[in-house]
């Protein structure tokens, strides 16, 4: 009981703290904050079960994240036709090669026993086959950005609404963590950490530098969202009605007319974004609500109890016929899926793919520290965590900024050190961030909301 | 003649440049393998530390600068090296003391390690931030070139001018000897056997009276005078900017574990693997195989492997290779 309630009261401050942000700042920050929170926190759930539930370490977060979002481009945009006549057959071409080469490799490997003539066998295939691949594809790709490059320039996408992205993104991110996880998993605790983080800068820079796949640092935007827009909703009557309903105390109050329909405009531009906001953060929660449920589930089923022992003890594990391996692989997909999830939600909030904004810093590390200062184990933990660092995150300038203008009040508005700190408020973020893991990691190392388990 | 002017077209665009920046890695991937060795954690904070030691150096160089105090055609920051690398020890110590030592002493998991090393990245980050800010500065002063394409092509009669600049020259030539120092002072001191014993077998050496407190210290004074060197050496050739300090801690830990981590002389060698590879694979050749073959055989393309986006990428698909196949390093490190 004791420990529910340690978890009611730290969500209803959470709950609190963004309110007070809705009513000192404004209800845009606080629901752009709200909606960042709920996308953190489906990436920390992903990251808890990997490392809470079976120990692993994945530092790739930020690469699972990049192909989140591709999905959710590839899924939305239409197709670009002009651009598949030009290139479209050399690039089916090229991928059907590329199977056939992998294909042809797992043949060598199973035919021939490990020797080093099968090595070079399998060396000569991947040398050949690349430079055989490199050109066909070489004149398709230059063709296919040669199409209207500064909109296009790229194969496009299916056309169908982006909320199916977000399952594509999943299928994405676990069919890559099946890959690294073949290649990684059996590396010990903080190699994996780095191979991982290495192999996702692999992808990011794959992501970034192929432009015909999604127009690489040139960025896709105007992805279709799915929640209304703001100028539709500021066009459609029921919208200023149910404003006006709302707000009609505070207009009743105003006699000009004139004066009354500007206000009333200026509630209604307000609203709009908000409505949308509040639409988004709907289908985030019931994303986050649904993973919840299954994750709790899990986590309290045989498999989890499985996990845990895996975890705990790998030799002991090992030892009663659970297989390692697989387990590790099967749990290293499902949690780099989530992240993919999360990746493509990320894009739907935003509108835009910007391939270049993928950086360890801001989709490894955040997501890192929020997983360790909720609480490993625990999916409340993880979940209060992604809010709290968030959080902390976009608020820390401005609390900065109080605390740098409170503590130089007395010195002059030119004060070089003064006009120093206030430019460089934004940069806090990193303190505070880092500070918090440091104390939480040595005075509270197993989180805000640690983990229970209960032995019957 | 043809076939002269291909080699200093390589040398000129390949080989000097990958030294240079291999000299820079390998100081940082040493760093890395001591920390790693010593320590025994992944050192997450390495680029930080290393962009730490070079803001205070860039800082003093400015100020050097303001007094007008140079170091004739040498770079001022050559000067301040030695108080940068006090800062950085400095602070190397200080964070240790109030962070690792907690966890060290208490014999926690090598990943909680890690784990901390990450707090510490953002506190640094934040910290170099705050008083240089995020942008890019040049702090080179002195003579910029040692030799020059036009004065080589005088001096030979060749085709292919060959630049040395001087911060190529200093680099390699700093990096030779601090390396060398330290490896003299590893392999010969009595220290530096102690401190290898210590990362052998931590319980032996500690029955064998090592004192463990000393080791922990020269380790991170080592570790200081080799990231700030790295890090200043590099900002001379390049500019410094913090994030792309942060950044270099990638290669870094490639090059670290190609060369064997745990292992100082494999990660020396691991920085110019991963220096050369980069370069290499996404040099265009077409210039170079325009001199060696005859006229009609001339290539149209570009000749280039991969495009110099993919850079990094190279190196770190080395790694996994070298992961896949020698999970333990070219030259052996630690066993995973």
């Amino acid at each position: 009981m004791m420990q529910h309630k340690n978890i009611i009261a730290a969500y209803s401050i959470m709950i609190l703290l963004i309110i007070a942000v809705g009513v000192l700042q404004s209800w845009t920050i606080a629901l752009t904050i709200l909606n960042y929170c709920l996308i953190s926190a489906v990436m920390t759930i992903g990251a808890n079960i990997q490392w809470g539930y079976a120990g692993l370490i994945n530092f790739g977060i930020m690469g699972y994240t990049a192909l989140g979002g591709l999905a959710a481009v590839l899924v939305n945009v239409p197709p670009v036709k002009e651009a598949w006549k030009a290139g479209g057959s050399g690039m089916v071409v090229s991928l059907i090669l590329i199977i056939s080469g992998v294909y042809i490799i797992r043949t060598v490997l199973r035919k021939f026993e490990n020797s080093k003539k099968r090595n070079y066998i399998v060396a000569a295939i991947i040398v050949i086959g690349f430079v055989f691949i490199r050109y066909i594809s070489g004149p398709a790709i230059e063709n296919i950005e040669a199409v209207d490059p500064a909109k296009t320039g790229f194969l496009g996408g299916l056309g169908l609404p982006i909320i199916f992205s977000w399952i594509v993104g999943g299928l994405f991110a676990a069919g890559i963590a099946f890959i690294v996880g073949k290649i990684a998993l059996g590396l010990r605790a903080d190699y994996l950490a780095i191979a991982t983080l290495l192999i996702a800068e692999i992808i990011v820079s794959i992501i970034k530098h192929e432009d015909w796949l999604a127009r690489g640092v040139k960025n896709v935007i105007g992805l279709k969202r799915p929640v209304p827009y703001e100028v539709d909703l500021q066009g459609s009557t029921w919208f200023i009605d149910l404003v006006e309903k709302f707000h009609s105390k505070k207009l009743d109050l105003i006699t000009s007319l004139s004066e009354r329909q500007d206000v009333l405009n200026q509630l209604v531009i307000d609203a709009s974004s908000v409505y949308v906001k509040l639409c988004l953060a709907g289908l985030f929660l019931t994303v986050v609500i649904i993973l919840l449920i299954l994750t709790q589930k899990a986590l309290y089923s045989p498999w989890g109890r499985k996990m845990r022992a895996i975890r705990d003890n790998e030799v002991a594990a090992n030892a009663m016929g659970k297989n390692v391996v697989k387990e590790h692989l099967l749990i290293f997909i499902l949690g780099s899926a989530i992240v993919g999830i999360a990746g493509a939600m990320m894009v739907t909030n935003d509108g835009l793919f910007t391939p270049g904004s993928y950086r360890p810093m801001r989709y490894t590390f955040v997501i890192w520290v929020m997983v360790i200062v909720g609480g490993t184990g625990n999916n409340f933990g993880a979940i209060l965590g992604g809010f709290v660092v968030w959080f902390l995150w976009v608020e820390a300038a401005p609390i900065a900024l109080f605390f740098i203008n409170f503590f130089t009040a007395h010195l002059e508005e030119t004060n070089a050190v003064k006009q120093h700190l206030i430019q460089s408020a934004a940069y806090f973020r990193f303190l505070l961030v880092g500070i918090g893991l440091l104390i939480i990691m040595r005075y509270r190392p197993k989180g805000l909301i640690p983990e229970k388990i209960n032995i019957k | 003649m043809d076939f002269i002017n291909a080699i200093v077209l390589l040398l000129n665009y390949t080989v000097i440049p990958a030294l240079t920046y291999g000299s820079q890695l390998a100081l940082g991937a040493i760093f890395v393998t001591l920390v790693y060795g010593i320590l025994r954690f992944a050192n997450f904070a390495t680029g930080d530390m290393m962009s730490f030691g070079t803001m205070v150096a860039v800082l003093l160089t400015f100020y050097f600068q303001s007094l007008g105090i140079s170091f004739g055609f040498l770079p001022t920051a050559l000067l301040t090296i030695p108080p940068a690398i006090l800062a950085m020890i400095f602070y190397m110590l200080f964070i240790d003391k109030f962070v690792f030592s907690y966890y060290r002493v208490k014999k926690s998991p090598p990943v909680q390690l890690a784990m901390v090393s990450v707090g510490v990245m953002f506190v640094t980050q934040a910290i170099i931030r705050i008083i240089i800010g995020p942008f890019d500065r040049r702090f080179f002063d002195g003579e910029k070139f040692i030799l020059k394409a036009n004065e080589f092509k005088e001096m030979t009669g060749l085709n292919e001018g060959l630049t040395i600049k001087s911060t190529q020259a200093i680099t390699i030539f700093v990096t030779v000897l601090v390396v060398s120092i330290m490896f003299w002072f590893l392999n010969k001191t009595k220290t530096g056997t102690s401190m290898r014993a210590y990362s052998d077998n931590e319980d032996l050496a500690l029955l064998s009276g090592i004192d463990p407190k000393k080791v922990v210290l020269i380790t991170w004074i080592i570790a200081g005078i080799l990231a700030t060197i790295g890090g200043v050496l590099y900002g001379l050739d390049k500019s410094y900017r913090p994030f792309v300090y942060f950044n270099n801690m990638l290669p870094i830990f490639a090059a670290a574990i190609v060369g064997g981590i745990g292992n100082p002389f494999g990660a020396f060698l691991g920085g110019y693997v991963i220096a050369f590879a980069e370069i290499l694979v996404t040099y265009a050749y077409k210039k170079f195989f325009a001199y060696l073959l005859p006229e009609f055989m001339e290539p149209d393309s570009l000749m280039q492997l991969l495009s110099t986006d993919y850079k990094f990428a190279v190196s770190f698909s080395i790694l996994v290779i070298v992961l896949l196949f020698r999970p333990s390093g070219i030259f052996k490190g630690k066993t995973l």
